[in-house]
């Protein structure tokens, strides 16, 4: 092992933190999706075809979350409309 | 009323059927009348680790479909008193139980026993949620590898929501049993921590089961590894036990060994 490999190897992350960065976003992830209703799949294929009657959007323009809070779920509708 | 605890883990291989064989077995050395059940339907495996795979007669498909009674299918088990074997069936036919079915047979055992331990298959299909219905609380075994973790934080979420006590509103009670934890590796960061896989899943530890020969040994020999008492794996086998049943214990083995001079001589391990 040469100098350079040393001062190289404490600017690269430990295998573990990159394990636990991972983990924790597609736990993250997955947990969010988890809790979203049945329903919301279909709703959000729905709401695509409606705008696709005016607009021409390709699928990944449109996101639909569901925010659970103590005492209302907000429905968020993100649409990036094309120039 | 008999305690229903199922262990489960999601990834296959992670130690479910080791870790059921010596939980339940340690449960029955405390003195509780324990029965384990092993709900892995076509891959049997629970006899082979209690060392009891010629003793089976009839299982727990033939106790569904009423062609033998419970009495007939439990295995007492040799070495420990209080502690009876419930195994699977290897028929193909992963449909083989049913809902009511198991309800029955649960109903039956907590008559008799006072800790049930259901053994789950891996995955999250019908089998695995079978396991878990009826449960009390759960152990999630993990190792502390990402796939294993990612596979735990699943089946935790089933377990929130498919469950019997979820259905009523209620909840599971649960414990992260992590197994195959090697402490140098971690001291290289290279294997997560105990506190990282903690961090992740945010279920309460019940205890840390250091990967070691004993458990290879203990299943070569259908022994289960708590029985070993001079392993380190044997030992923390026994203090989850008894952090179950609510002592307050300190976590072993999480920190690296210093080898002592004559056993580095002598090459021991």
């Amino acid at each position: 092992m040469s100098i350079f490999n040393y001062f190289l190897k404490k600017e690269k992350k430990s295998s573990a933190s990159l394990a636990k960065e991972r983990l924790q976003i597609i736990v993250a992830h997955e947990r969010s999706k988890r809790q979203q209703p049945d329903y919301l799949p279909l709703m959000q294929k729905e709401i695509m075809d409606v705008i696709r009657k005016y607009v021409n959007i390709e699928e990944d323009q449109v996101t639909v979350q569901l925010d659970n809070n103590d005492d209302c779920s907000v429905l968020e509708l993100n649409i990036t409309l094309p120039e | 009323m008999a305690k229903i605890i199922v262990v489960t883990s999601g990834k296959g291989g992670v130690g479910k059927t080791t870790s059921s064989a010596a939980i339940a077995t340690g449960l029955a050395m405390r003195g509780f009348k324990t029965v384990v059940i092993d709900f892995d339907v076509g891959l049997r495996n629970l006899d082979l680790i209690m060392g009891c795979e010629r003793r089976v007669v009839y299982d727990f498909v033939n106790v569904i479909k009423k062609e033998a009674t419970l009495n007939q299918a439990l295995i007492k088990d040799k070495r420990t008193p209080g502690l009876f074997i419930l195994p699977a069936s290897q028929t193909r036919d992963k449909d083989a139980l049913s809902m009511e079915g198991v309800q029955t047979v649960l109903e039956d055992l907590a008559k008799d026993f006072e800790y049930i331990i259901c053994d789950s298959p891996a995955g999250i299909e019908q089998g695995a949620q079978m396991a878990l219905y009826f449960a009390d609380e759960a152990i999630v075994v993990t190792n502390p590898e990402v796939s294993s973790v990612r596979d735990s934080d699943r089946i935790i979420g089933i377990l929130q929501s498919k469950s019997l006590k979820a259905e009523q509103g209620g909840t599971v009670k649960e414990h992260l049993l992590l197994t195959r934890y090697n402490p140098e590796r971690v001291a290289q960061a290279e294997m997560l921590s105990v506190a990282d896989v903690e961090d992740i899943l945010a279920v309460p530890l019940l205890g840390v089961i250091p990967e070691s020969e004993a458990v290879l040994k203990a299943s070569n020999q259908g022994a289960p590894v708590i029985l070993d008492q001079e392993s380190e794996a044997g030992q923390a086998y026994l203090d989850a036990v008894s952090r179950l049943l609510g002592e307050e214990m300190e976590h072993r083995f999480l920190e690296v060994q210093k080898k002592g001079f004559l056993k580095r001589l002598l090459g021991g391990k």
